[in-house]
């Protein structure tokens, strides 16, 4: 039984190392994605600073230091955000290749869910790399120590970002399946592509940090699924969610990864049974 | 058939395959709107909590934000073909077809694909345009009217030539590079913001090298009736959008060089 559960799982791992040798070829594309984020980053801090410095009481919890290091921090990791199907599904749609899922000797979900979470590390972990470099390392070294990714709370909120950023990518990974199934079903990307862009934003904490929407939506955007991507994670590394609420939101990353995954799971038997397949 | 009629085709054209999708189009139609709006929704959200912004209010934000939005959504219907030149006409050889037909290059790019999609982003910027008056109480006489037309044109002209730009990359890269999203993406993002908030080097990168805020910053401090933080003279504020026009000719002329120095990789 213990050799067989690496044989079981072996065609999944030689999935997701494929696809994740594949994607860091695209090194243009990382560092023209590295240059955008800066942008972004750079633009977002200088708002964030401004909008601080006229009305330092109201900012709430989150102070302008940990602010800019959000920023930062989202930006590195904005391929976690789950606004796009794997482009890979969608071109089998197209092509007319997704019917291979039905007679591959795998779990069509299984084996496309290992695909989408390499899919998504191996782009994250170049440009979180070279937005570590810029902005955690270069910028203190430049004196502009002020406007830097700084680093985690303590030593307990650094072990426990490290779940918590896997669950993070586990979580985006059961996203992006769900969507995936829909391209499958609906035989196109452009829709729901352009549909769960907006929620993904705004619900993981990429536009502006969960935290600085009103008071009264606080607990209602801790507890939906979206959270565990950034918003969660990122608390942890500031320190906000330690102890007991550091295990609840660990909690709700893995219980919303279960749920969505589930879902996509019976959703996709659903589609596979009365498959459409187009192209020639 | 002259070039209007000839893109009344392609856009009819394009608008008919759009539709043979309609669950898709329905998703994505409402999708740009809210897509686009998500911006408006951290604007708000930022000024819920904070009041105001270096002495500007939302009303005002939400002018520059839906004046830059509306020239954008123009600019990025009508620039689709320059947007993916690269990875649609350069590397599959279908340049050398639009070569060869007897039209204007420009029309024929401009005539692809234009996407339905944009309409939202529209819709989205006069929405930003509609909260600023009802926030302001902002009166639109004649001359407002005229300066937010010839604001957005400018805009146009400046996206159009930053898209233009891309493609011309394009020429010797063979691939869409994904940089110019800097521009054009990050540039409404960075529009969205009175200039007289960011660091002094990121605003001389937005007036003196992509003139981002010629054709949103000044003209609308001008258009708000208020006098520039920054300093420039009054006079100057409504002559700004000028800039994007300036800026498109010089696109245009690197673009012919870049159009000359087509070759085709094949088939």
């Amino acid at each position: 039984m213990a050799a067989a559960a690496p044989a079981l799982l072996r065609p999944y791992l030689a999935v997701f190392a494929g696809r994740f040798l594949q994607m860091l070829q695209y090194r243009a594309a990382a560092i023209a994605g590295f240059a955008t984020q800066c942008w972004w980053g750079a633009t977002k801090i200088m708002i964030y600073a401004a909008f601080y410095a006229t009305a330092p009481q109201a900012a709430g919890a989150l102070s302008l230091p940990q602010v800019i290091t959000y920023t930062w921090l989202a930006q590195a990791l904005l391929v976690l955000a789950p606004w796009n199907g794997d482009p890979d599904v969608a071109l089998a749609v197209r092509t007319g290749a997704v019917s291979f899922d039905r007679v591959r000797p795998v779990d069509a979900y299984a084996w496309r869910y290992a695909a989408a979470a390499a899919w998504i590390t191996a782009r994250a972990v170049p440009r979180a790399a070279l937005m570590f470099a810029l902005a955690g390392v270069a910028l203190p070294l430049l004196g502009l120590g002020a406007w830097s990714w700084q680093a985690p709370a303590d030593l307990s909120a650094a072990a426990l970002f490290v779940p918590s950023l896997a669950l993070a990518v586990a979580l985006s990974s059961a996203f992006v399946m769900l969507i995936n199934v829909c391209v499958v079903a609906t035989l196109t990307d452009r829709g729901i592509n352009t549909l769960m862009m907006p929620l993904a934003i705004i619900f993981t904490g990429n536009l502006l940090p969960l935290q600085l929407f009103p008071d009264w939506a606080r607990t209602a955007l801790f507890l939906q699924p979206f959270a565990g991507v950034f918003d969660i994670p990122f608390r942890i590394y500031f320190g906000q969610l330690a102890g007991a609420s550091a295990a609840l939101g660990l909690a709700l990353q893995l219980g919303w990864t279960a749920v969505l995954a589930a879902a996509g799971w019976l959703w996709l038997q659903r589609v596979m049974r009365r498959l459409q397949v187009q192209g020639g | 058939m002259g070039p209007i009629r000839l893109l009344g085709r392609y856009f009819r054209a394009s608008v008919h395959a759009q539709a043979q999708y309609p669950g898709s189009l329905a998703m994505l139609s409402l999708g740009a709107f809210v897509a686009n709006f998500v911006d408006v929704i951290a604007i708000a959200a930022l000024f819920a909590r904070f009041g105001q912004v270096k002495g500007w209010t939302f009303g005002e934000v939400a002018m520059f934000y839906g004046v830059v939005s509306v020239a954008f959504a123009f600019a990025d219907f009508l620039s689709r073909g320059f947007d993916v030149l690269g990875t649609e006409f350069i590397r599959t050889g279908a340049f050398d077809r639009l070569l060869l037909r007897p039209r204007s290059l420009t029309v024929q790019l401009v005539g692809h694909d234009p996407r339905l999609s944009r309409v939202g982003r529209l819709a989205q910027g006069l929405a930003a345009l509609a909260l600023a008056t009802v926030a302001l109480k902002f009166r639109w006489d004649a001359s407002a009217v005229a300066l937010a037309a010839w604001t957005v044109l400018g805009g146009v002209a400046l996206f159009s030539g930053i898209f233009m730009l891309q493609a011309t990359l394009a020429f010797w890269t063979v691939e869409s590079l994904e940089v110019a999203n800097l521009l054009t993406y990050g540039g409404v993002q960075a529009a969205q913001f009175p200039l007289s908030l960011y660091a002094e080097w990121f605003r001389g990168v937005l007036i003196f090298i992509v003139p981002l805020g010629c054709v949103a910053y000044f003209p609308v401090v001008g258009l708000l009736g208020r006098h520039d933080p920054l300093g420039a003279p009054d006079w100057f504020l409504p002559l700004a959008p000028a800039a994007g026009f300036a800026f498109l000719a010089a696109a245009l002329a690197v673009w012919r060089v870049g159009v000359r120095h087509y070759t085709s990789t094949g088939s």
